[in-house]
């Protein structure tokens, strides 16, 4: 090993990160409290170069790194260009909010910095370890962020449950890494995608010779059959150890060796999809999906507005991500047995999501039950399990992600000292206190709602197009039926806006900054709407569908 | 031998890991929890992962555990108060737990060509030093980044700013006055009656 095939320099963005999240850390710790600001501006700076660094090096064909340990490919570089700049909004809405609160502090930066760390690693995994790490580093700075509020009692809370829960699921992809570990002795996704499929042809070859044995009483005539049976079979390593074993000894010896050999190895499969049942399970928690979503509501409504900003953000495309590393590039092969695991996460999903929301009086947990829908809809492409189907839910996870932003957007805007604008009410009337941004909230709830033609709309016709292609039409009818439903809740938010008398006229204020952002927030969800092709073609791109 | 062994050690983990959720006392439970690391210890000692095995140890028994011990007798927390719904919840959570230990059981039982453990002529410690830095370099870099933010994140969630602690200021004591703080007040003696 040298240094050279290390490919450090396809690693800048991460190197970047890190760094100067250990720089800012020390300066702030000498930082006067009026130059705060400075800790602020320069994480927004590490953003941005991170940004351009992501660009820079987007590679031809994918790329392995660090001893096969990360991947740069297409998807990779979309999905962290993406991460990082809805951090980078992320941190201009909270800015004001957090010195309304007191909790304007360094470490908040440093440990969002820490946190798109992890999410980066998380995209680009290429290893199982990496997967885990990447996850712990997100969640852990997760939880202290959203504990930082320390005199909130709800805050605390919030964050106690988030980490034990996350712990859990920890847990549990963990045991389900070890599984795949016990039975493929790898952690490399591709060397585990070689081991999956070799198990699985294995598992047809043992079913069909196990039918020739049974068929055929006279052992010499079965063993011949066997023989003429394997050595057709290149791509299963059982068929060419029968092979051999047939080759060595005579029949009535090879039968004594060949039937506990099928026995035995037909255990590897079903430890396999077990293995597999944890991962998803493990997943699940960390999308929000029925039935591992019982922390969702709590953690968002129970955390300062903007780290629920930040966690409903960003980290779903980290998950998306995670579920594409792990079953697609790791378990592509046993697509058949997760498609059935997700098919119920996401009928449930999107059945709970959609009801519930309807009965929340508060916006938060009503956005929260909103995202449990919407992790519904985005599991739909993945089912689909091929290129198309994954570009799709890449393009929902993306559109979500925006979304979200703004909504969360909005209510850190109408929120001020001492006050949460976290109730369904406080946007009554909004329209007459301020035109543009009931406009904004208009924009996003529509979208939201996947009312042509904002891009919620194109996000779920993508995702309902792949399942309906797959052969799934019941599903994609489910899918549409719900939304039809979940579309009241967002058109409620709608109906107070524009048709009640506001109960407060307190006038709304923000900084350039944040006002700037959110309207061009809003502007994006409509332009991708009016013209989704370029997003689009972006994803299939990283899928290598040209359009 | 080995199997006799490896049961043994066994049987011993699952009582204590039992215990340490069971038992009253928190001491106590911590004190199981370290019979759980011997036993682990012991098991990993079979696997002939030896520098694993001391590692957990003196890492976890020799002072994770002692610290968590002194940490439990110094909160005083009421423990009684936290686990008032363990037996509410037993029966459900019970049934569940049996459920899936069970299925587990079925599936992981039937499990029978496990990989004996690998003997390699090199000794454990010296396989594990040649891949740590070279093959697992950045998981190793990582893990350290996630050790600093559990640093970072305990830091930031318990110092609490300087201005709830009071300090002395002995040159603002020394300069202290007699004019600043005595005022010498005539109070009228009362009329005798």
């Amino acid at each position: 090993m040298t240094i050279a095939n290390l490919n450090i320099a396809w690693l800048l963005p991460e190197i970047l990160i890190l760094t100067m999240a250990c720089v800012i850390l020390v300066i702030d710790a000498y930082l006067p409290k009026q130059l705060r600001n400075l800790t602020y501006h320069l994480t927004q700076g590490t953003l941005l170069g991170a940004a351009l660094l992501i660009i820079a090096a987007n590679p031809m064909q994918p790329i392995l790194a660090m001893n096969d340990m990360v991947i740069i490919d297409a998807m990779s570089v979309v999905l962290k260009l993406f991460i990082v700049l809805i951090v980078f909004f992320t941190f201009i809405y909270s800015r004001e909010y957090l010195q309304d609160r007191k909790i304007f502090k360094g470490e908040y930066f440093v440990l969002g910095l820490f946190a798109t760390l992890g999410m980066l690693i998380m995209v680009s995994a290429h290893n199982l370890l990496m997967v885990f790490l990447g996850l712990e580093l997100l969640s852990l700075s997760l939880y202290a962020m959203i504990a930082m509020n320390r005199d909130s009692k709800v805050a605390t809370e919030a964050a106690m449950k988030y980490f034990v829960l996350g712990a859990l699921a920890s847990g549990m992809l963990l045991y389900g890494m070890s599984m795949l570990y016990g039975i493929t002795a790898t952690l490399d996704l591709t060397k585990l995608s070689q081991s999956v499929s070799e198990i699985s042809n294995d598992r047809i070859v043992i079913s069909s010779v196990n039918q020739l044995i049974s068929e055929t009483e006279e052992v010499e005539l079965a063993i011949k059959n066997v023989e003429k049976h394997v050595t057709t079979i290149t791509n299963s390593p059982i068929a060419t150890k029968i092979a051999e074993i047939i080759e060595a000894n005579i029949e009535t010896d090879a039968m004594v060796i060949i039937k506990p050999m099928l026995a035995s190895s037909s255990q590897n499969y079903t430890i396999l999809v077990f293995g597999l049942v944890f991962i998803v399970i493990g997943v699940a928690f960390k999308l929000g999906a029925v039935p591992f979503h019982s922390w969702i509501p709590d953690v968002y409504h129970g955390s300062p507005t903007s780290m629920t900003l930040f966690v409903a953000s960003a980290p779903k495309i980290a998950a998306f991500a995670m579920v594409i590393r792990m079953l697609v590039d790791g378990m592509q092969t046993l697509h058949t047995d997760w498609q059935g695991m997700l098919i119920l996460l996401s009928i449930l999903s999107i059945i709970v999501g959609n009801i519930i929301a309807i009965a929340q009086q508060n916006i938060k947990r009503m956005l929260a039950y909103s995202t449990i829908a919407h992790v519904g809809y985005l599991l739909l492409g993945i089912i689909a399990a091929n290129a198309d189907g994954y570009a799709a839910s890449m393009f929902y996870v993306v559109v979500y992600t925006i979304m979200t932003l703004g909504a969360f957007g909005m209510i850190i805007l109408l929120s001020r000292t001492g006050f949460e604008a976290d109730k369904i009410e406080d946007f009554k009337g909004l329209n007459e206190r301020n035109p543009w941004y009931a406009m904004i909230m208009l924009i996003i709830m529509l979208s939201m709602a996947g009312v042509p033609p904002m891009v919620g709309f194109w996000a779920k016709w993508a995702v309902l197009a792949q399942v309906i292609n797959a052969g799934f039409v019941w599903l994609a009818v489910l899918a549409v039926l719900f939304a039809v439903i979940g579309a009241f809740y967002y058109l409620r938010i709608v109906k107070l806006m524009y048709f009640d008398k506001p109960t407060s006229l307190v006038p709304i204020e923000a900084g350039v900054d944040m006002r700037f952002a959110l309207s061009a927030n809003a502007l994006i969800v409509l332009l991708l709407g009016l013209m989704p092709n370029t997003l689009m073609a972006i994803c299939l791109g990283a899928w290598g569908i040209s359009v | 031998m080995i199997k006799f062994t490896f049961y043994l050690f066994s049987l011993i983990l699952i009582f204590a890991s039992v215990r340490v959720v069971t038992v009253k006392n928190p001491v106590h439970a911590a004190l199981f929890l370290v019979l759980a690391f011997f036993s682990s210890a012991a098991i990993w000692l079979l696997l002939q992962a030896e520098f694993l095995a001391i590692a957990l140890v003196l890492v976890y028994v020799g002072a994770v555990m002692v610290l968590f011990l002194f940490v439990v007798m110094m909160l005083e927390i009421n423990f009684s108060q936290l686990r008032e719904g363990f037996v509410r919840n037993l029966p459900v959570a019970g049934l569940v737990g049996a459920l899936i230990l069970l299925e587990m059981v079925f599936v992981v039982g039937a499990w029978q060509n496990v990989p004996p453990p690998v003997a390699t002529e090199i000794p454990n410690i010296v396989a594990l030093g040649q891949v740590l830095y070279t093959d697992y370099f950045y998981p190793f870099e990582i893990a350290a980044a996630l050790l600093l933010v559990a640093m970072i994140a305990a830091i930031a969630l318990t110092m609490r700013p300087h201005n709830r602690a009071k300090y002395q200021k002995p040159d603002q004591q020394v300069s202290v006055n007699r004019e600043d703080y005595v005022r010498i007040v005539n109070i009228p003696s009362e009329a005798k009656d």
